[in-house]
């Protein structure tokens, strides 16, 4: 159903401007009168101002990418490198671990990256590794403040990542897979 | 030896302007450094923020209730922005005109001051034959002078936007031209009709008449209201800042200048605005004169005064550019010529019309025919 909005012609007096300036100094004089006395948002809702009071980050929110343990403590990047690819401003950049390099540290997994960096000055935090990684090993945490003193400092290193990521136990892949594979074991297979 | 020097006239003269010129010149950067003060306190106070809070040299936090309170109230954010300008990197890209990229600023800034020359901020500070006017060049052509003069501060934008050899600097360039153009005209016209009743050009001589006869605005409330808005439009202040307006052109005319260089655009926008600010109190509001207060000072004590009268009355009028700023959203651009072509400049020739029918026929009056 379309819903006719009715538009009346503006009134002379309308037009000339002089009724909306008045309401608009009315509104503005209003919120100018509050904050003199003393009223601001921040206070009213209990919370304080930024750098004494960490701004509250909500759920969802895109920080900076880190790279994540699993449940047992184990890398869970198989340096498949396809974040590298998809990085729209090509803020990563990983070392994978060569024919004989290291193996990995988990089972399920052929190789770890032998090094693997973020450059934190490129990255735009748009979540596309996020999205890509096939080993969710890799996620926008709520980091939101970054700084550093040189452009090298802001180079994210495997260590590093691997720290601020910390274990990730929300999502379980393997775990899932070798649910899903044991219950296709016992066949028919239970629905859900 | 000093006693000769001094009563020579001309000598008297030059040592007055100089002290003249060096007072008004600090006072105005001052309140230009303070105007973005407030400006930033006012815009932030209208959208329930709390504006700048935390600047403080080290030991200002040491002094008991006082020391935080000037802090909360953000008296060292000037200072502090002032020493960033300087401090700051002046970037030239390879890209520009050297020359005028490097003299547009000064363009923008120079007109701004100028104005002010001819401003009577006071009456005068003693009485006798040998008072000092409390203006530094008491021109008998004062209003002219001024409008020449402001004139040449689009030349400054214009440059800065040619000159800055990019697209939205141009852009902004063309536009503070063809607004600045239009916008002069309604606002030359619309004083017109303040000189056909007071029959002068000097602006001393307006504010004693509007000290012996009430305000201007009683007996010009049009042109006053075409002055008010021009001058918004003189001043490149929002809704008509279009040579700026960030949202679409970044920066308009100041995109490419950085440091020093940009802080002194951002000064002679605030100058420009003391300067407008000025010119309406002394040509509307009754300059230094209260209703109960019209004499001429006597003494040092009642031209002080006057002075403070004057300057509480520019302040209102700065709160009030600053206030409509934070309310008003951008008009659109052919609005703007719109309003000044088709409304402003017909209003304000009709008003000049009147207002010499009007004149002549009191005059007709007078005369008893
Ligand atoms: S968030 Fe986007 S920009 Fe940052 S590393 Fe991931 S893909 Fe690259
Ligand atoms: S983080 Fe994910 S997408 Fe990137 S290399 Fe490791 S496994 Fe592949």
């Amino acid at each position: 159903m379309t819903k006719v909005v009715d538009r009346k012609p503006l009134s002379f007096y309308e037009r000339t401007y002089v009724p909306a300036l008045w309401e608009g100094l009315k509104v503005t004089a209003r919120h100018f009168k509050r904050s003199v006395q003393g009223h601001n948002t921040a206070k009213e809702l209990g919370e304080g101002y930024y750098p004494e009071v960490p701004w509250r980050v909500s759920e969802g929110y895109r920080g900076a990418p880190y790279l994540v343990r699993d449940q047992d403590g184990h890398t869970k990047c198989v340096s498949c490198q396809l974040c590298e690819f998809v990085c729209p401003p090509k803020a990563i950049r990983i070392t994978p671990p060569g024919p004989d390099g290291p193996p990995a540290d988990r089972p399920n997994a052929e190789k770890m990256p032998r090094e693997f960096e973020i450059n934190m000055l490129r990255c735009i935090f748009c979540g596309l590794c996020q999205e890509v990684c096939p080993e969710e090993a890799i996620f926008l945490e709520d980091h939101y403040s970054l700084t550093g003193l040189t452009r090298e400092e802001m180079v994210f290193d495997k260590e590093r990542l691997l720290k601020l990521g910390g274990v990730h136990a929300g999502t379980q892949k393997w775990k899932n897979k070798l649910e899903e594979a044991a219950a296709q074991e016992s066949f028919p297979v239970a629905t859900h | 030896m000093f006693e000769t020097l001094f009563s020579d006239p001309t000598v008297q003269f030059i040592a007055f302007s100089t002290v003249k010129i060096l007072v008004v010149f600090g006072v105005v950067m001052t309140f230009v450094a303070y105007a973005v003060l407030v400006e930033r306190k006012v815009s932030a106070f209208i959208q329930d923020r709390v504006g700048p809070n935390r600047t403080a040299p080290p030991f200002v936090m040491k002094i008991p209730v006082i020391g935080p309170f000037l802090v909360r109230c953000g008296i060292f954010q000037p200072m502090a922005d002032g020493l960033k300008f300087i401090l700051k990197e002046d970037f030239t890209p390879d890209y520009v005109r050297k020359v005028y990229f490097w003299l547009a600023p000064a363009i923008a800034v120079i007109p701004a001051f100028l104005t002010l020359a001819v401003i009577p901020f006071g009456s005068q500070l003693s009485a006798g034959p040998g008072a000092q006017k409390m203006v530094i060049a008491d021109l008998n052509v004062g209003i002219l002078y001024t409008f020449g003069i402001v004139s040449l501060g689009v030349y400054g934008i214009v440059l800065a936007g040619w000159s800055s050899n990019s697209k939205y600097p141009f852009l902004g360039g063309i536009r503070s031209s063809a607004q600045m153009i239009s916008y002069e005209l309604a606002m030359g016209m619309s004083v017109v009709a303040v000189f056909l009743v007071v029959g002068d050009l000097n602006l001393g001589k307006i504010v004693r008449f509007q000290a012996e006869h009430g305000w201007m605005i009683l007996y010009q409330p049009v042109a006053f209201l075409l002055f008010l808005v021009s001058a918004f439009a003189e001043t490149n202040r929002l809704p008509f800042d279009m040579p700026e307006s960030e949202s679409e052109l970044v920066g308009g005319y100041h995109t490419e200048y950085s440091s020093m260089k940009f802080a002194l655009f951002f000064l002679g926008e605030y100058a420009n605005m003391i300067a407008s600010s000025a010119m309406m109190v002394t040509l509307f509001l009754g300059g230094w004169s209260l209703p109960f207060l019209g004499e001429p000072a006597g003494s040092l004590w009642g031209g002080l005064l006057h002075l403070g009268i004057f300057v509480a009355k520019m302040l209102v009028m700065l709160v009030v550019f600053i206030w409509v700023r934070w309310m008003l959203p951008r008009f659109r651009y052919d609005q703007l010529m719109d309003l000044g072509w088709r409304r402003f400049i017909p209003l304000a020739l009709a008003n000049i019309v009147v207002t010499a029918l009007v004149l002549a026929l009191v005059d007709g009056w007078g005369k008893g025919t």
